[in-house]
């Protein structure tokens, strides 16, 4: 393939001109010491929102009477087994010559365009997937966030079996070693085809990932990252030789020593002028990437970068110099005595008093995923069943569709950078709303607890009785408001938008019995239709107007 | 006094100011603050840009076509060269003409409502898409990452301090629009994205707004502030888009099964409707014609033929449409895409990414004509080579808001981040005068290089009628190597030897720029 759709040449990143006096800074001062105040309800939410896609009520009740390490601990133990593989959903559509409809194809010949095109859409369908039946465990949030870290484009990649693999290898490490993964992910055959390494050899040296891989993977453009143009020159000698065998199910990378730079390959003042010896045996790939990866990796500044840029993703995007030194430096520093083991940074972070901080609660736009995949969990939305993998497949790939129109198209970031809302000073997760999309967010939920979703005779839709049903008064008006909203919203409601909400069950300021009475006549004549249609038009109207809340956007 | 200014001044007399958190929290500012007289005073003009995106990377050698480069053109692209016969006429031009699906712009061409830009890039050309356009929408140096674009540090010079204090009684509307999904880099102001994207004019999700509790001074309370001020806007906007849409017209008949016509028959409604907008922004996408960009038997035909005689007919159409309107004076429109193709095809009928290629600006306000000469095709074309740039896009972005939008230079240089670039006679009224310009005047002049091939140096001669004069190399992927000598000359002919050590085999681009001339010469380096 001849791709040139890469960051061909190197950025050197213009700070913000930041309008200082208008954006004034979070002035907070906690570190990383323990927290040691209250783990309640409110506490245990804001953990799993931002750790999860949304949170059931089911789950919030059964981690109540956990201490807040034990959830954390809970929250970062890596899955026992792997997910099964996506499988053919589409053979009605598009028949595969060489997998059966609902075997997979992670593995089979590739065959054409057209039935990449179909394995694309199963792949990400089934991702979507994994996030629907997550389990309270932070994986599938890490998963995202090593593909908007190592990230590559299906799109780009054009076979959907290396895109499927390398999410597996992102899956297998999501809570591993940062450094192992780092290495896995450079002979990745996915990898290897976005950012061309495939293509970088002796004779025409190809610099792309040896530029991505510092200065988007490890240590970052930031002040205190110092490698020079020749430092990728360097790098893209070491790594010359990597090849894929395209005609391997699924193909298989291997090292091809004659197109190795056998060389030495010298690096600058930055890397201590370190000399990585060239070979020209078998295992001279692995053996100089190795050496690569050492000598990066001593650096401080890996630490720091990935630190920064996992408190980006679960904490918020404004870094002040209280924020470096108080929970940037510690947590770098936690990093680095492990090993760049990731579950060590977590534990420090999630059990911090830092993260409790009131400044920092509630102050997490959602992405498109977490509020499509949320609203979906929140909502106990009923997804159907392998019975009918056609319309299975076909509901979630609604919801990664609906992730497209807001602007997050899961396999599929807009470039090498990863969501620019991660990274992209001075906006951020602001990016994700603007006067497109944050209408269809509205839409898509308000046409999820009205009419729902129809895929042929199947629904998908979110039922405003059972979600009042699950707290413990739905049958008075002001407990199911304060239940309600502290559910769907991570910060309270004033007493204007209160006396809206009530306006809704008891209009016109009728006495609060008319509700409980409403609610009743239902709940013991389930099969009246009339009282059927007074309860769920108001719930309806109720639940919409609590999401139509700029603070339902808010996590 | 710019509101940056005013902050800053208030700052430094040590006064208070009444914020806590966020530039959006500025609601001390109302509609009849001063901030809103001074959008008032600084709404200069009614004139509206219209910029046509053209996704993926057009191959402008395939649309603006140099007919003089067709014996060099031949050996390379055989596969997808249109017959020079098929090749659109324009008037006065010999060795230039339009793909032969472009009948539309072919006539507006005629009846002198395009200026067409020649080979328009930037130095160090960038063959992501994304960084590409990035680096056009940003109007950034090739190396830089700028958040802010070119269109939205214009707004924020017209229109400061947005989106606090807006709508008002002085600006009621969007200070941009997008047709489509989502905003662009290209609005994106210090602190927030300028444009409202629309999918529909005519139907606004209601969104819910006039919230009276308070937001926290949080964190929590910034973002839920600029949610609600996304929804006030989308609300308010939606509402004056909506009655735009509704008093406006459009009086020329709109081709079916065209997008972009779809597109801009939305922006002349809405132009006719009384919409204050200054900037919309519409796209066409599918220009990423790697492979079957066009058909073997006919090489007229294919993926490319369809997207320019759908950009022609729209840009046809909408033209018609403005002037039956009454408005085409006030409107200008503009194509960018991101890079054009490289000039060798591939086997699949197709073309990778690129460097440098035309760019078309249309209306009635335009100078007519080509800015610059065909693009200079070498004798022996390798695998990368690409078409090196003779002007900056940012030459054109400068031209748009001097001349069209009327800045004065020093607003000029900062919307073009602190670059100074010498504007083009792209508009009638404009501050350069296509007389200056005429590739008729031969001003300058370069001679072929001697020895060429060359190895270790080379002697280069040129003449110029005196000034300021330029001498640059570029490889053949298109990126500026070296600029050779740079500097005031007097009339005459001058000479210099061309080191060429420590460059690659290969071949290389030597182009003199006076002005807003060029002229360029092939130079191959063994």
């Amino acid at each position: 393939m001849d791709r040139k759709e890469f960051l061909k040449s190197g950025f050197s990143k213009k700070a913000a001109a930041p309008r200082s006096t208008a954006r004034s800074r979070r002035l907070l001062n906690t570190g990383l010491a323990a927290y040691q105040g209250t783990f309640g309800k409110a506490e245990l939410q804001h953990l799993l929102r931002r750790t999860l896609f949304g949170v059931k009520k089911s789950e919030l009740d059964a981690l109540s009477s956990l201490s807040l390490s034990q959830v954390v601990d809970l929250l970062i133990t890596p899955l026992a087994t792997p997910p099964a593989p996506p499988v053919n959903n589409y053979n009605a559509t598009y028949a595969d010559p060489n997998v059966a409809l609902g075997s997979t194809w992670v593995n089979a010949p590739y065959t054409d365009g057209t039935l990449n095109f179909h394995r694309t859409l199963s792949f990400k369908s089934w991702w979507i997937s994994q996030m629907l039946d997550q389990q309270p465990n932070i994986t599938e949030k890490m998963v995202l966030f090593w593909h908007n870290h190592f990230a590559t484009e299906i799109n780009t990649v054009q076979d959907a079996r290396l895109s499927y693999h390398s999410n597996a290898l992102l899956r297998k490490h999501a809570l591993g070693n940062f450094k192992t993964l780092t290495r896995d992910i450079t002979k990745d055959a996915a990898m290897l085809t976005y950012l061309n390494g495939y293509l970088n050899s002796k004779a025409a040296p190809d610099e792309n990932y040896a530029r991505e891989l510092q200065e988007l993977f490890t240590l970052g453009k930031g002040p205190d990252s110092k490698y020079t143009e020749d430092d990728v020159k360097a790098a893209a000698r070491v790594l010359t030789g990597w090849r894929i065998n395209r005609v391997g199910n699924p193909p298989p990378v291997y090292f091809d020593v004659t197109r190795h730079d056998t060389a030495n390959k010298q690096f600058s003042s930055f890397f201590g002028n370190k000399v990585i010896t060239g070979r020209n045996t078998s295992t001279a790939g692995d053996d100089e990437l190795n050496d690569l990866l050492d000598m990066i990796f001593a650096q401080q500044e890996v630490a720091k970068y990935v630190c920064r840029r996992l408190y980006k993703f679960f904490v918020y995007y404004e870094l002040t110099p209280e924020v470096e030194t108080n929970v940037i430096a510690p947590l770098a520093d936690i990093f680095r005595n492990n090993n760049y083991d990731i579950r060590p940074v977590l534990t420090a972070l999630f059990n911090s008093e830092h993260f409790f901080d009131p400044l920092n609660r509630a102050c997490y736009i959602k992405s498109p995923m977490d509020h499509l995949v949320g609203f979906s969990r929140e909502w106990n939305l009923v997804y159907p069943s392998t019975a009918n993998l056609d319309v299975q497949y076909g509901m979630w790939n609604t919801l990664r569709s609906f992730g497209q129109l807001l602007g997050q198209d899961l396999g599929d970031p807009p470039s090498v950078a990863g969501w620019p809302a991660y990274h992209q000073s001075p906006q951020f997760y602001e990016l994700w709303i603007n006067s497109d999309s944050y209408p269809k967010r509205n839409q898509f939920q308000d046409l999820l607890i009205t009419t729902g979703y129809r895929i042929r005779t199947t629904t998908l839709l979110g039922d405003v009785y059972a979600m009042a049903n699950q707290f413990a008064n739905p049958s008075k008006a002001d407990d199911l408001i304060d239940d309600s909203v502290a559910f769907l919203l991570a910060l309270p409601i004033g007493t204007n938008t209160r006396a809206t909400l009530k306006s809704i069950l008891l209009p016109g300021g009728i006495p609060d019995f008319n509700w409980t009475d409403e609610w009743n006549n239902y709940k013991n004549n389930p099969s009246n239709t009339t009282y059927k249609t007074i309860i769920y038009a108001k719930l309806m109207a109720f639940y919409k107007a609590i999401m139509n809340l700029a603070e339902y956007q808010l996590a | 006094m710019k509101r940056r200014k005013f902050l800053q001044n208030t700052a430094a007399a040590g006064t208070i100011l009444p914020i806590t958190l966020g530039s959006h929290k500025l609601q001390a500012f109302g509609p009849n603050s001063m901030l809103g007289a001074l959008a008032k005073a600084a709404a200069q003009t009614d004139r509206v840009l219209v910029i046509i995106q053209l996704n993926g990377g057009n191959d402008g050698l395939n649309t603006l076509i140099p007919l003089d480069q067709y014996s060099n053109l031949s050996k390379v692209r055989q596969n997808v060269l249109i017959g020079d016969t098929k090749v659109l006429k324009l008037n006065g031009k010999t060795g230039t003409g339009l793909h032969p699906a472009m009948t539309g712009m072919q006539s507006m061409y005629n009846e002198g409502l395009i200026s067409a830009v020649q080979n328009v890039g930037y130095p160090n050309p960038n063959f992501s898409h994304f960084r590409s356009t990035d680096i056009w929408m940003s109007a950034s140096d090739s190396n830089v990452l700028e958040p802010s674009g070119w269109m939205g540090r214009y707004l924020d010079q017209v229109f400061p301090g947005f989106p606090t204090g807006y709508p008002n009684a002085a600006m009621t509307d969007p200070l941009a629009i997008q047709i489509g999904a989502g905003v662009s880099l290209t609005f994106m102001g210090p602190d927030m994205n300028m444009a409202m994207a629309i999918t529909d004019p005519s139907s606004f999700y209601n969104l819910v707004t006039g919230n009276t509790d308070s937001a926290p001074a949080t964190p929590a309370g910034k973002e839920l502030t600029y949610i609600r001020t996304i929804a006030q806007q989308t609300q308010e906007y939606g509402t004056v888009i909506k009655a735009a849409a509704n008093t406006g017209k459009n009086l020329a008949t709109y081709p079916s099964n065209n997008p972009l016509a779809d597109q801009l028959k939305i922006v002349a409604k809405l132009i006719h409707g009384g919409l204050k907008t200054p900037v919309y922004m519409v796209s066409q996408g599918g220009y990423d014609t790697h492979s079957a960009q066009v058909d073997t038997a006919d090489t007229t035909k294919g993926a490319h033929a369809t997207l320019l005689q759908r950009l022609s007919d729209a840009i046809k159409v909408f033209q018609d449409d403005l002037k039956l309107l009454g408005i085409q004076d006030r409107v200008a429109g503009m194509t960018f895409s991101e890079f054009g193709r490289r000039v060798m095809s591939n086997f699949s009928n197709g073309t990778d990414h690129g460097a440098a290629a035309p760019l078309f600006v249309f209306g009635s306000s335009v100078n007519p004509g080509i800015i610059g000469n065909n693009p200079v095709i070498p004798s022996t074309v390798s695998v990368n080579d690409n078409v090196p740039m003779s002007y900056d896009f940012r030459q054109v972005y400068a031209t748009v808001l001097k001349d069209w939008f009327g800045l004065n230079d020093s607003e000029v240089k900062s919307a073009m981040l602190g670059g100074t670039f010498q504007t083009l006679p792209i508009f009638k009224a404009g501050s350069t005068k296509l007389e200056d310009f005429a590739d008729l005047l031969s001003r300058i002049s370069l001679d072929d290089p001697y020895p060429n091939p060359a190895s270790g140096s080379a002697q280069v001669r040129f003449y110029t009628d005196g000034g300021q004069v330029e001498l640059r190399l570029f490889d053949t992927m298109g990126s500026l190597i070296r600029i050779v000598s740079q500097g005031k000359h007097r009339s005459g002919s001058h000479e210099l030897r061309l080191d060429l050590n420590g460059l690659r085999p290969g071949n290389y681009f030597l182009q003199l720029a006076q002005g807003n001339q060029r002229v360029t010469k092939t130079l191959v380096v063994r």
